[in-house]
C-alpha cells in the first residue's frame, strides 16, 4: 500500500467512523448520569428517518440535521420515562427502544425507499484543506465531520469542567449522597438521557444526509450496538470515543480496500474484521476494567423519597 | 320463523357466492424480497406485475420485503388459500415453501424466480443477465481511461461470478488491456456500505464503476468522483445522471403475460425457462450521450447478433485466473457450465470465495 491509497482510507476512516462517533459522544453522556440506555440503535434510525424526510420537504439540510437530534430526543424520552418515572428495567426499557425505532422506521421509511434526498456535500476548510496529508485526510469533509469533532471536547468540557456536568457525573456515580447534597438527581438523569438520544439522532442523520443521499430500513445496520460497546472501549472518555469511532470506521473502510487491491484472502474473512474487531475491543475493556470511569450507578434506577 | 331466515340467507349466500366465479378475474399474486420502490430486483418485477394488471379480467396484488424462509411460505399459503390462480415468487430462497404449499394447492399455479425446482404446478424461470452485462462490458472496456474498471458485487455465487465474467469477456472484446478489480459487499441492499465498496475501486484507479446489487448507492459514488458508472435492474441514470452510461435491465412483462395467457388457456406446462435477449426479459437500457457513436453502433450491432442467436458470450478459449482452460477453443459452454460457475476469467482481479 503506497501514499495514495492510504490518504483516502483514513479519509474514509472519518467518514465511516462519524456517525459512530456522535452516537458514541451521546451513550457517554447518558451512561455518565448512571443510565444505561441500549437503544442508540432505535434512536439512530429515527433521527435518520427524521433527517432524511426533513431534507426531502424543506430542502434545507442544517434543519433536516437538527430535526433528527429532536426526533432521537423525544425517542430518547421513552426511555427517560420509563426508566425515570415508573423505574422500569433499564435493559429492558432499551431494548425495547431498538427494536421499536427499527420497526418504526421501516414502517414509515418504506414508501421513501430508492428516493435521495438533498444533503451535505464535501466541504474543504479554507487555508488548513492544502496542508499535506494532513489536510485531504481531515479538512476536505463534509460539515457534519467538523461538528462531531467539535462535540468531542465539548463534552469533555462540560463533563470535566462545567458545574452541571459534575452534577451529572455525581447523580451517576452516588445518586443518594448526589440528592442529599441537595442536587435533583431525576433532572440530570432527563438531561443525559434526553442529550445522548440528541447526539444519537445527529448520528443517524450523518448516514441519511452525508455518507449517503439514499434511504433504506436498516441503514443503521448495527451501527448503534457498536457506539455501545465502544463506550466500554473509550472509557466513558470523549477523546477515546474518537479514537474508537474512527479505528472502527477505519477497519470497514480497510476491508472493502483489501478487496479493491486485490489480495486473495477470502472476503468472508475480511468482513468479519469489525465484527471481530468488536469482540476484541470487549475482552480487552474488561481486563484493564480496573482503571475505567465507569459510573458505580449505571444502570441502578433512583427512587426520590418525596 | 327464525327457520325461514336462515332459508333466506342460505340462498343469498349462494347466490353471492356463485355470482363472482361466472366472471371472475384471474387472480395473480406477487412475493417481493426487497421493498418496491428500490429501483432493483423488486422494482423490475413490480414492473411485469403492473404490465399484466392492465389485461383485461386480470387483478394482481402484491406483498413486498417478506423474508426468505418460513415466513414466505405463510404468505404464499394466504395466498393460495384466497383462491389465487397464478403466483409468483422472485428471491431464491422462496423456492422450497413455495414447492410445500404448491403441493398442497394443486389447482393454483406457482412460478418461482432463479432456482431450479419444478412440480406439476409450478414451473421456475429466470433469464440470461449475462448477455447484457456483456455489452455493459463493452461500454465499460470503450469508455475507460485508466483500463481499471471497478465492479462492486453482492454475493460470491454462480449468477454473479457468470456476470462478472461477462461483463469481462465484453470489455475485453474491445479493450484487451482492460482489467476488472471485483469488492464484495455480502449485501443486496445496503447504500452505505456498496457505496463505500465503489469508494474503494476508486481508490485504486478504477474510472468505470459496474454493479450487481440492487441500491443506486455505487452510482452516487461514481458521480462524486466525475467517473462513469454503469447501473443494474433498472434505467439508474436518474440518481447519476453526469456518470450513468446504460445499465443491464430486466423486462419481465412479457413474459408474465405469455404464463397468464397459459393459465387462462390451461396449456400452462410446468417447465424450467432460461430466456435471454432473444425473449426481451433482459435487454441494456438506452445507452447515454456520454458513449460515443461507433461505440453505441458496435454495442448495437452485438446485441442484435445475441438476439439473432449468432453470437454466444462464452466461447472458447476462456482460462480462468490460473490459467486452467476452462472452455477449450472453438466450444462454447453448456447451460449446465453456466449455471455452476465458480471461477473468474483471467483479467478479474478478486476471489471467488
Amino acid at each position: 500500500m503506497n501514499a495514495e491509497l492510504i490518504i483516502p482510507l483514513l479519509a474514509a476512516a472519518i467518514q465511516s467512523g462519524t456517525p459512530i462517533l456522535y452516537a458514541t459522544l451521546g451513550e457517554i453522556l447518558t451512561e455518565k448520569a448512571g443510565v444505561l440506555n441500549l437503544g442508540v440503535e432505535g434512536m439512530m434510525i429515527t433521527g435518520a428517518l427524521a433527517a432524511f424526510v426533513t431534507a426531502q420537504v424543506t430542502g434545507h439540510p442544517a434543519l433536516a440535521f437538527l430535526m433528527a437530534g429532536l426526533v432521537g430526543a423525544v425517542v430518547g424520552g421513552i426511555h427517560a420515562l420509563v426508566c425515570l418515572w415508573f423505574l422500569g428495567n433499564q435493559v429492558v426499557s432499551g431494548l425495547a427502544l431498538t427494536i421499536f425505532g427499527l420497526g418504526l422506521a421501516d414502517y414509515l421509511g418504506t414508501p421513501l425507499i430508492g428516493q435521495t434526498a438533498p444533503g451535505f456535500d464535501k466541504l474543504a476548510l479554507p487555508l488548513v484543506h492544502g496542508i499535506p496529508v494532513l489536510g485531504p485526510i481531515v479538512f476536505q469533509q463534509d460539515i457534519l465531520v467538523y461538528t462531531a469533532i467539535i462535540m468531542v471536547p465539548l463534552v469533555w468540557f462540560f463533563l470535566e469542567k462545567c458545574r452541571w456536568g459534575l452534577n451529572l457525573r455525581a447523580v451517576g456515580e452516588h445518586p443518594e449522597a448526589a440528592a442529599a447534597a441537595g442536587i435533583n438527581v431525576l433532572r440530570y438523569r432527563w438531561i443525559g438521557i434526553l442529550g445522548g438520544g440528541c447526539l444519537a439522532g445527529f448520528g443517524g442523520a450523518y448516514l441519511s444526509l452525508a455518507y449517503t443521499h439514499l434511504w433504506t430500513s436498516n441503514l443503521t445496520g448495527g451501527r448503534g450496538w457498536i457506539a455501545v460497546a465502544l463506550v466500554i472501549f473509550a472509557f466513558w472518555r470523549p477523546g477515546r470515543a474518537l479514537l474508537g469511532a474512527y479505528l472502527f470506521g477505519g477497519v470497514m473502510a480497510f476491508q472493502l480496500r483489501l478487496q479493491a487491491v486485490g489480495t486473495h484472502l477470502p472476503s468472508s474473512l475480511l468482513l468479519m474484521l469489525p465484527y471481530f474487531l468488536t469482540v476484541l475491543v470487549l475482552v480487552f475493556s474488561s481486563w484493564k476494567s480496573r482503571q475505567t470511569d465507569a459510573p458505580a450507578a449505571l444502570g441502578v434506577n433512583f427512587e426520590p423519597n418525596d | 320463523m327464525s327457520r325461514r331466515i336462515v332459508g333466506v340467507l342460505c340462498c343469498l349466500l349462494l347466490v353471492l357466492s356463485a355470482a363472482p366465479t361466472m366472471a371472475k378475474d384471474l387472480q395473480v399474486g406477487f412475493v417481493y424480497v426487497s421493498p418496491i420502490g428500490d429501483a432493483g430486483w423488486s422494482y423490475a418485477h413490480d414492473q411485469g406485475r403492473l404490465y399484466i394488471d392492465k389485461l383485461d379480467g386480470v387483478t394482481t396484488s402484491y406483498v413486498e420485503a417478506v423474508p426468505e424462509g418460513p415466513d414466505s411460505e405463510r404468505v404464499m399459503l394466504n395466498m393460495a388459500r384466497k383462491n389465487y390462480d397464478l403466483i409468483f415468487a422472485t428471491s431464491f430462497g422462496y423456492m422450497d415453501p413455495m414447492l410445500k404449499v404448491a403441493k398442497k394447492f394443486p389447482k393454483t399455479t406457482f412460478m418461482h424466480c432463479s432456482g431450479y425446482k419444478t412440480a406439476d404446478n409450478m414451473g421456475n424461470y429466470f433469464g440470461r443477465m449475462y448477455q447484457a452485462r456483456y455489452l455493459s462490458g463493452m461500454v465499460a472496456g470503450s469508455m475507460t481511461k485508466s483500463n481499471i474498471l471497478g465492479y462492486a458485487a453482492a454475493f460470491p455465487i454462480p449468477e454473479v461470478i457468470r456476470g462478472i465474467n461477462a461483463f469481462t469477456l465484453g470489455a475485453q472484446a474491445v479493450n484487451p488491456d482492460v482489467q476488472v478489480r471485483v469488492v464484495w459487499t455480502k449485501t443486496w441492499y445496503d447504500p452505505a456500505t456498496e457505496k463505500e465498496a465503489a469508494k474503494s475501486l476508486l481508490d485504486v484507479g478504477a474510472d468505470v464503476i459496474a454493479q450487481h446489487q440492487d441500491s443506486p448507492g455505487p452510482q452516487e459514488a461514481a458521480q462524486e468522483k466525475g467517473v462513469y458508472s454503469i447501473g443494474y435492474n433498472s434505467d439508474m441514470s436518474s440518481f447519476a445522471p453526469k456518470s450513468h452510461l446504460c445499465a443491464p435491465v430486466w423486462n419481465w412483462g412479457p413474459y408474465y403475460k405469455e404464463v397468464v395467457d397459459a393459465v387462462r388457456a390451461g396449456t400452462f406446462k410446468p417447465e424450467a425457462v432460461w430466456f435471454g435477449m432473444e425473449h426481451g426479459i433482459v435487454d441494456l437500457s438506452p445507452m447515454s450521450d456520454m458513449v460515443p457513436a461507433d461505440v453505441q453502433k458496435a454495442v448495437l450491432a452485438k446485441k442484435e447478433a445475441i438476439t439473432s442467436g449468432q453470437a454466444k458470450i462464452f466461447v472458447g478459449p476462456i482460462k480462468d485466473q490460473a490459467g486452467k482452460e476452462r472452455v477449450p477453443a472453438g466450444q462454447t459452454a453448456d447451460d449446465g457450465a453456466l449455471l455452476g460457475m465458480d471461477y473468474f476469467i483471467q483479467g478479474v482481479i478478486g476471489t471467488t470465495e
